[in-house]
């Protein structure tokens, strides 16, 4: 509950920020909603020398779709935002399902995607999302130069990103699609606001009852957010019916690496994850959550 | 040891104070000015007592450090009504028996606060889920969820007067 | 003539009066432990064990001590000098303060640092480099009990087994007589997890102890204070009188807040030895993993039954985890609390029981939480069993119960293992419940969705408990008989000031208690002011727990207003020149018999006590009186609960949850229902989610708000309450005990409506929490799931 002794930094630019970082090295620590950090540093299973906090760096709050019809959210942008965004709930239904399954309402209120995939948190729900819809996370550099990391790469393990030293997150990215999106994200969790015992993110792009591109990824059932490559492959180009729904149900229950604990056995975990594939394709809601 | 003055505004008074960045909200807010109304009941950012509007949207005091609202303005408590009268919020809970040891109070009525502003017409149900980060051991909710139903009943009514 | 009161509006007995401690707590101005500042004062932080059980090979401070700020870094070794480093149970056991020996649960306190803010202070433990050897830990009582074991409690001469008690009670051969005559006997076996009653507020004290005057003075969040005083006056060797136990506002007890921890110790020592006031606040973690959990008990049991249905007898066993030490808070006599009050409800002619308790190494305790001594237990033990007897009988779960509930006319009822049940009417209470939830319908409702693939299921819980400890015959704790006080004094203007020695939590005792006087002498409740919660200032009490304080301290309340009243006919008499015979009472004012308009109000009688009162008459108007409880009061309650279970996961919803309860009369029903639905949230969490376990490392899983799951207002179902009222015919206003009544007897009815609800799979127990998990397992596999430690693993 009392953390130990830090450096504070509030940067008012992303230079000033770069400046920052160029000092401290791999001691500093980039704080956007602090909703997972700072529970760490409180409880000093974190004890970073510099904190640099981004609050203050105007243009980073936002979430809009780019000409090429790529969605981008800033490094600042809330959950609480992204529950509220009409965008969302018209256009990216995987997202939109996802924002209020966050934590609670008032962490929703600060937290942020992009810190969110930052912070790697096998449990963590945005970056299943962001596996299932092909986002990347765009990492800037002091220079001005930026690098599109797939999220698929950007997790490295967990609590481990791909971030290199002296680069910042500045947003999050998803490729526009081919098609129309369906989707949703299924979540078990013991009480509401409870990390995943299984978490299931969908993203279909359909055009014509034609699946374009399919996105499914998990979340709890392994070391990391796992994407369910084989299921998604084996939609791709398929139309949903029994059958395709019935082989992506069993070969991302496959691709799930549960483990038993506290939260349930591995077989269970594998159960939900083939309960709940099912569910979405087949449009049902989950009674789970 | 390193500290940086912060400005910010609480219940609508302007402060400048120096603190250790290390310092967190919720014990800036109880420590230093003396609001302690705002209560710390767990580590881990999921019991919610300790709920203050930051800038008009509730967080929680104690997963957030003084340093960040320099320039902010905080809401506790104490700012919800006056000292000769008890805000409509306020007035639901003892209505309603909305509380009893009343640990939970403040953060169950900040969150509230923010609940009813954004949805003056709530449903049971909106309210539920709009006071899912706030955790009460000896209520029950019910007798919440009915307090907040009393509060905006009579603030649509206290808005409807006002408009005619 | 003047007109009557109408007590309802001066807010007597029945009034649904707003509560008088709200408007502080609205307005933030409560006063809880933690918001009193002492000039001078420093705060402590303590350091405590990651491990589960080690040998302490040596502990370094030189770190801690040099960190600017730092005022103290007290180690076991330390407090043994001031013979502190261990101190005594509530159940005659020891328990360390501060480790010297070795560690025996996760979590324990190891050494604790006092400096100028708790920051510095963590900084202090931090700084401190403690050398373990590990041993194997111990996390059930089959392992504590397994060959080879580690002793546990090797500090204790004579000790060679993990094994803290074995006690029995009831009639062995009336009962073995009763079995050898049943047509069927049906047979159950679970485990009531490990639980914590986790109060939003966390434990905490600022002990102030001053050199010049040689008083102690602790601000401190507990539910006895002066049971406290006398408990610190034989730890710290501190006379009493110069011990001042003050319990301001608490943020929620449950239990928790009973017993005496080694951080008040440790408080109370660094205070002496700083000479400046020494704040605790512990943290949520602390709290959980070392402050008295709850419950942890295996049941084994068995009914004799004959095929009519009609229960011949019962015959049980339990095996309590009791962690580290023994430590449970409970009277005296019973090493299990209460459990023997199981199956009371109905008219069993034998039952025989015995219990054991294991040492492990988990966190100490056996508190009762939201109960009276491991009734909670005992209740949910009955109600499982009496569901599985029904359903190997083939017999509907109400029609079973109807037929062995005590009835109407057996009161006062006698049970097999010697209580004495005052009062009720069960079988009404029952007959409301299931017509307030439509059994019968519901019934054909299940049937019809089962043919769906739908599971519903439909649970009961029918259940009285002893509630009011003592008699002072068979209750004391720690030699203290179990009783408690009321002082009143009414001013000259007829506003009176009540002191009492139990501790409000949040049961709004400065409210309802005003209302008992109101009720007795017609003073309207707005003018009588509640204290409590100050040992210097306030008559001796055993403290708010078990549901005692409106059985016990509310009938002393009764009881000193009556003596009050008594007085203050004399005075009447007096003021209206007749003899006292003559005077008649109507509420609030006496008047001449037979001449009604001729009366003088009780506010005048007060005036008269200080300013007209008859030669030789000593002045005033104040009494005291302490209140013995003939027997224990008995509420009953029936609870009902429908889910829906999902068959493809095994995540169940509450579709709806009925109460019925007879807590006799009621002071405050506004107040009686807050108790229910407060306690039928616990009920359902403890169903649903709420549980500690331990790893088979020993580590405690469950150590914060992310792993011990609290229902949110989203889950949490609504309830729909009904009332049933059978005055106690022992209370002097026939009011009997109400916060405990729902978590105690409300598990079950989720557990049995879960039950029911995969009635067709065989399985007979699946343990609480009814995590989806589990449920699925159940109904995958058709086979009873345990829920013991350790958490099952891969590896």
């Amino acid at each position: 509950m009392y953390p130990s002794r830090f450096h504070y930094e509030a940067p008012r630019s992303l230079d000033e920020a770069f400046g920052v970082l160029q000092a401290y090295g791999d001691e500093a620590k980039i704080l956007a909603g602090g909703q997972s950090l700072i529970p760490l540093i409180k409880l000093r299973f974190a004890a970073p020398a510099c904190i640099v906090d981004i609050n203050n760096i105007p243009g980073l709050d936002f979430h809009e779709e780019d000409s090429d019809g790529s969605l981008n959210i800033g490094a600042l942008c809330r959950h609480r935002t992204l529950e509220r965004s009409p965008l969302l709930r018209s256009k990216y239904p995987t997202m939109s399902a996802t924002a209020p399954l966050i934590a609670d309402p008032m962490v929703r209120n600060r937290g942020t995607l992009v810190g969110s995939v930052c912070h790697a948190d096998p449990q963590g729900d945005w970056a299943s999302v962001m596996l299932a819809m092909g986002g990347e996370i765009i990492a800037r550099r002091a220079d001005g130069s930026e690098r599109a990391i797939p999220v698929s790469q950007f997790v490295v393990g967990p609590f481990q990103n791909a971030l290199a030293q002296g680069e910042i997150a500045v947003r999050a990215r998803v490729p526009a699609a081919r098609g129309t999106r369906t989707g949703t994200y299924l979540k078990l969790e013991r009480r509401v606001g409870d990390f995943a015992t299984v978490g299931l993110a969908v993203a279909l792009e359909v055009s014509g009852g034609t699946i374009n591109r399919a996105g499914l990824a998990l979340t709890g059932v392994g070391p990391n957010n796992i994407q369910c490559t084989a299921a998604e492959q084996s939609l791709a180009g398929k139309s949903l019916n029994a059958s395709t729904i019935e082989q992506a149900a069993r070969l991302a229950a496959e691709a799930a690496q549960p483990k038993t604990d506290v939260r349930g056995s591995a077989e269970y975990k594998r159960h939900v994850v083939y309960t709940f594939v099912t569910r979405a394709l087949s449009n049902r809601q989950a009674s789970a959550a | 040891m390193e500290e940086r003055r912060i400005n910010v505004v609480v219940n609508e008074e302007p402060k400048s104070v120096d603190v250790e960045p290390r310092l967190l909200l919720a014990h800036f807010l109880r420590e230093v000015l003396g609001l302690t109304g705002t209560h710390i009941g767990c580590d881990t950012t999921n019991c919610g007592v300790c709920t203050v509007l930051v800038d008009g949207l509730p967080m929680k005091s104690c997963t957030m450090f003084a340093v960040m609202v320099d320039g902010k303005s905080v809401t506790t408590v104490e700012g919800l009504g006056l000292p000769s009268e008890l805000h409509p919020i306020q007035e639901g809970f003892r209505e309603e028996h909305g509380l009893q040891c009343g640990f939970c109070t403040p953060g169950m009525m900040m969150a509230s606060k923010a609940l009813l502003e954004e949805n003056p017409n709530p449903t049971e149900e909106d309210i539920r889920w709009g006071l899912s980060g706030n955790l009460c051991r000896c209520t029950g909710y019910q007798n919440i969820v009915k307090s907040v139903l009393w509060a905006a009943e009579k603030l649509r009514s206290e808005a409807g007067a006002i408009s005619r | 003539m003047a007109q009557a009161l109408d007590e309802i509006k001066i807010g007597g007995l029945g009034s649904s009066r707003k509560r008088v401690e709200d408007d502080r707590f609205l307005r933030g101005k409560g006063n809880y432990t933690d918001d009193f500042k002492l000039p001078g004062m420093v705060h402590m932080e303590i350091l405590r064990s990651p491990l589960a059980h080690a040998r302490i090979k040596s502990i370094d401070t030189s770190k801690a001590w040099q960190i600017p700020g730092v005022h103290m870094v007290l180690t076991g070794e330390m407090a043994a000098q001031h013979n502190l480093a261990w101190m005594p149970t509530l159940s005659y056991d020891t328990q360390a303060v501060l480790a010297t020996d070795k560690v025996r649960f996760q979590g324990q306190e190891i050494a604790c640092v006092c400096a100028d803010d708790p920051y510095i202070a963590k900084d202090g433990c931090e700084a401190i480099v403690v050398e373990y050897e590990p041993l194997p830990p111990i996390v059930n009582p089959w392992q504590s009990q397994a060959e080879g074991a580690p002793i546990i409690r090797d500090d204790k001469e004579g000790q060679t087994d993990n094994i803290c008690y074995r006690w029995e009670v009831g009639d062995r051969e009336g009962t073995e007589r009763a079995f050898a005559q049943a047509d069927l006997v049906s047979k159950l076996e679970l485990h009531y997890p490990r639980s914590h009653p986790s109060p939003i507020e966390c434990c905490g004290s600022i002990a102030d102890y001053n050199s010049a005057t040689a008083k102690l003075t602790v601000y401190m969040t507990t539910q006895a204070p002066h049971i406290i005083r006398a408990a610190v006056a034989i730890v710290a060797e501190l006379p009493e009188h110069m011990i001042r136990i003050i319990s301001p506002d608490i943020g929620g007890g449950f239990g928790n807040k009973v017993p005496v921890y080694p951080g008040y110790v440790c408080s109370i020592l660094c205070s002496i030895l700083l000479a400046r006031p020494v704040k605790w606040i512990e943290d949520k973690t602390g709290n959980l993993i070392s402050t008295h959990y709850a419950r942890d008990i295996y049941y084994k049991g068995e009914l004799a039954l004959r095929k009519d249905g009609k229960i011949l007898a019962v015959r049980f066993h339990c095996d309590s985890d009791n962690g580290a030490f023994f430590s449970d808070a409970q009277p005296t006599k019973f090493k299990i609390g209460l459990i023997h009050s199981a199956f009371a409800a109905y008219d069993i002619p034998y039952g025989y029981m015995t219990a054991q308790g294991a040492y492990t190494n988990k966190a100490p305790g056996g508190v009762a939480y939201r109960c009276s001594f491991r009734v909670t237990e005992a209740m949910f033990f009955q109600e499982r069993a009496i569901q599985a007897a029904a359903s190997d009988l083939g017999m509907d779960q109400a029609a079973f119960r109807r037929l062995n509930l005590v009835k109407d006319d057996q009161f006062p009822f006698r049970t097999p293992y010697g209580f004495l049940l005052d009062s009720g009417q069960f079988h009404k209470c029952l007959d409301v419940a299931l017509n307030a939830i439509g059994y019968d319908d519901f019934l054909r409702e299940k049937e019809a969705a089962r043919a769906q693939g739908r599971r519903l299921g439909i649970g009961i819980s029918t259940m009285t408990e002893p509630l009011g400890a003592g008699n002072s015959r068979e209750y004391d704790i720690l030699g203290i008989k179990m009783f408690d006080a009321a002082e009143l004094r009414v001013h000259p203007s007829g506003k009176a000031i009540l002191k009492i020695g139990s501790q409000t939590q949040g049961q709004g005792h400065e409210t309802t208690f005003a209302q008992i006087v109101t009720h007795e002498l017609g003073i309207p409740a707005a003018d009588i002011l509640v204290q409590h919660g100050d040992t210097d200032n306030t008559p001796f009490g055993m403290g708010t727990y078990a549901s005692r304080s409106t059985p016990v301290a509310g009938a002393a309340t009764a009881m000193v207003a009556r003596k009050v009243r008594a007085k203050a006919r004399k005075l009447a008499a007096h003021l209206l020149e007749v003899s006292e015979e003559d005077v008649e009472w109507e509420l609030g004012r006496f008047h001449v018999r037979g001449a009604p308009s001729n009366g003088v109000s009780i506010q005048e009688c007060a005036m008269a006590a200080y300013g007209n009162m008859p030669d030789g008459m000593e002045p005033g108007l104040e009494n005291n009186a302490y209140y013995d409880p003939p027997n224990m009061t008995w509420p009953f309650a029936a609870y009902i609960v429908t889910v829906e279970v999902d068959p493809e996961t095994g995540v169940w919803d509450v579709l709806r949850m009925v109460a019925v309860d007879d807590c006799g009369v009621r002071i405050n029903p506004m107040i009686v229902e807050g108790q229910i639905m407060g306690g039928m949230t616990e009920a359902y969490a403890m169903a649903n989610m709420q549980f500690i376990t331990y790893d088979a490392e020993g580590n405690c899983v469950g150590s914060n708000y992310m792993d011990y799951l609290l229902p949110t207002a989203w889950e949490t179902p609504g309830f729909e309450l009904h009332e049933v009222v059978t005055p106690s015919p022992h209370h002097p206003i026939g009011a009997k005990g109400i916060g405990e009544c729902a978590a105690v007897g409300g598990p079950a009815a989720f557990v049995n409506a879960v039950m029911n609800a995969v009635d067709d799979t065989g399985v007979r127990n699946i343990d609480m929490p009814l995590l989806p998990d589990r449920v699925w397992e159940a109904m995958k596999y058709k086979r009873d799931v345990s829920g013991a430690p350790p958490v099952k693993s891969d590896s």
